[in-house]
């Protein structure tokens, strides 16, 4: 059987496959120049940028739990500046798409960096308004259908790239929250990021973390991401970047049936710096031994009696 | 381009209370990798611990290409990575991080280690044979003592304390170093071991000016610099900044370092 065609379409960006390294798991790329050749994914998605410098939170800053991993990093990254300057040109050299992920403290911060992006040659921007570590910003827009409305039309208007808008899981209804922003414009959506969660240290009588709380990631959240996917996908008719627990192919398919379009891979990374190419090299034969000549064919294929 | 290598355990044994050797077949890393570097392992056998554990290089043999480790078992991974035998097989990243450095010229040289902080510090005496070290070694008590001779071997002087008195002298190793320095007059100190230690250390090595490398522990991710998860606080020029144990470090100069005991876990 020949090659199956992997290459999908998320808001008009070519992707040769759908597999995306996730935000904060992939340094800028080049922590992984060593382990694998980025040239052969279809996205990288940067470590969480903000306008000024962020020394983030103090550590401990991860807790391994049970088939999860907590952490409260809170966005520590060098600044927009900086990245522009030293190490998107790094990037760039790669031949795969360059998804920058922003934030901010407030609507007007978040649409600085827009702007200052959009006079650099990236792919998309995707809004983070769903970090669950950092006490201004991030959550305080991202659980609310009306502030999730607010910042993605000002920040859509003030971006020359398309623009994927990555919800929390930490609200009462993501299908309100998804509207919200694709009424606001946006052109896809990322979903999951973490849910809020704590480890306790026992013998201390403290929080493993010293944030006390931090999101969790992994295979834990698998079937919430899942489930979050397949609910929002049938309320908006944007692409949906789908993520939450991609370890190995099998997992890429679940979220492709489910409706997402791409599919990010985050604690893999942590846990094996080649776990994009592996899960490419599955989803590959998942697909030649299914029959399966191309990629369109799965998402979204979920049948339900 | 580097991949995660899958090796052979020879062997793995109990040579203290908790404390395991392990001796890996891996040409590559006996051969490229340096004093206070870590090996970053998967724990087999259960998927539900994600997260590698890093281990410090004990030692290496590079003829025989074999890597040695030392670990403590203190939780779930590390116990099941004391449970596997000769001919397993172990996932391993490696060798990662910036571990210690001699300066041209410096041969007088002061090893100060504490517990499992030990461990990392004979791979320093094997590895820079040509120098005159005055070795200071800490361990709980007479049942905790690990390679005890390797050290002695290496060393122009040994002291040796036990929490407990039940062998060299009684209490902490770092009110030997403080009575013993200035007739030392080291040109380097290295040192591995509890942040209470290494916060005596860095307070005795400052104070007199003597350049001192401590090699830290942190809970840590990927190993490669990327997540960010195991930071520590660093004085810079531009001021304090959080840089990443596992490839800024893990070793550190004392007098840019600031330890803070609730912040780490000491091994």
């Amino acid at each position: 059987m020949k090659m199956p065609n992997l290459a999908v379409d998320i808001c008009g960006v070519k992707f040769k496959n759908p597999i995306i390294a996730a935000s904060g798991t992939f340094g800028f790329g080049r922590e992984f120049a060593n382990y694998m050749d980025i040239n052969l994914i279809g996205g990288v998605t940067v470590t969480g940028i903000t306008l000024e410098p962020r020394s983030g939170n103090p550590p401990p800053r991860i807790a391994e739990t049970a088939s999860g991993i907590l952490n409260s990093v809170g966005l520590q990254n060098p600044g927009v500046d900086y990245f522009l300057e030293a190490e998107l040109p790094k990037l760039l050299k790669y031949d795969t798409n360059i998804i920058v992920n922003i934030n901010g403290t407030t609507i007007d911060e978040y649409c600085k960096l827009a702007e200052k992006l959009s006079k650099y040659p990236i792919d998309l921007i995707e809004l983070n308004i769903s970090c669950p570590n950092v006490k201004e910003g991030g959550l305080a827009f991202g659980a609310h259908p009306d502030t999730v409305y607010e910042v993605t039309k000002a920040v859509k208007e003030s971006s020359k790239h398309p623009l994927v808008v990555k919800l929390t899981p930490n609200t009462s209804d993501i299908r309100e929250t998804a509207k919200a922003a694709a009424e606001a414009g946006c052109d896809g959506l990322s979903l999951i990021n973490t849910l809020i969660g704590m480890a306790i240290d026992i013998d201390r009588r403290r929080p493993v973390l010293a944030n006390i709380t931090g999101g969790l990631s992994g295979p834990a959240i698998k079937p919430v991401a899942l489930r979050m996917v397949w609910e929002v996908k049938d309320v908006v008719d944007i692409p949906i970047i789908g993520m939450g627990g991609v370890m190995k192919g099998t997992d890429v398919v679940e979220f492709l049936l489910a409706g997402a379009t791409g599919i990010g891979v985050g604690t893999a990374n942590l846990v094996k710096p080649t776990t994009c190419i592996d899960i490419l090299d599955e989803l590959i034969s998942y697909m030649i031994k299914n029959g399966v000549e191309d990629i369109d064919k799965l998402i979204g294929a979920l049948e339900i009696i | 381009m580097e991949v995660s290598h899958i090796c052979k355990i020879i062997s793995n044994y109990s040579i203290a209370t908790d404390m395991y050797l392990m001796a890996i077949a891996n040409k590559y890393i006996a051969t490229v990798g340096r004093p206070g570097q870590f090996i970053h392992i998967k724990i087999p056998h259960d998927d539900s611990l994600l997260l590698r554990r890093p281990i410090s290089i004990n030692s290496v043999n590079k003829d025989d290409g074999i890597v040695y480790i030392v670990y403590q078992v203190v939780g779930t991974g590390t116990k099941i990575l004391s449970q596997l035998k000769e001919g397993d097989n172990l996932d391993i990243l490696g060798p990662l991080g910036n571990g210690f450095s001699i300066p041209k010229g410096v041969e007088n040289i002061v090893i100060v280690g504490g517990g499992c902080g030990i461990a990392p510090l004979k791979y320093i005496v094997d590895y820079w044979k040509d120098i005159s070290y005055t070795t200071f070694l800490g361990y709980r008590d007479m049942d905790s003592i690990y390679q005890l001779m390797n050290f002695e071997r290496a060393s122009e002087r040994l002291y040796l304390t036990t929490d407990d008195g039940s062998q060299g002298e009684k209490g902490v190793i770092t009110k030997v170093l403080e009575r013993e320095i200035d007739s030392i007059s080291p040109q380097l100190i290295m040192a591995c071991g509890p942040i209470p230690m290494l916060k005596e250390v860095q307070s005795i090595a400052n104070g007199r000016n003597i350049t001192c490398q401590i090699s830290l522990e942190e809970r840590m991710g990927c190993g490669i610099g990327a997540c960010m998860v195991c930071s520590c606080m660093i004085r810079t020029k531009g001021g304090l900044e959080y840089k990443k144990v596992c490839s800024d470090g893990p070793v550190f100069l004392s007098d840019e370092v600031i330890l803070d005991e609730n912040a780490q876990f000491s091994c």
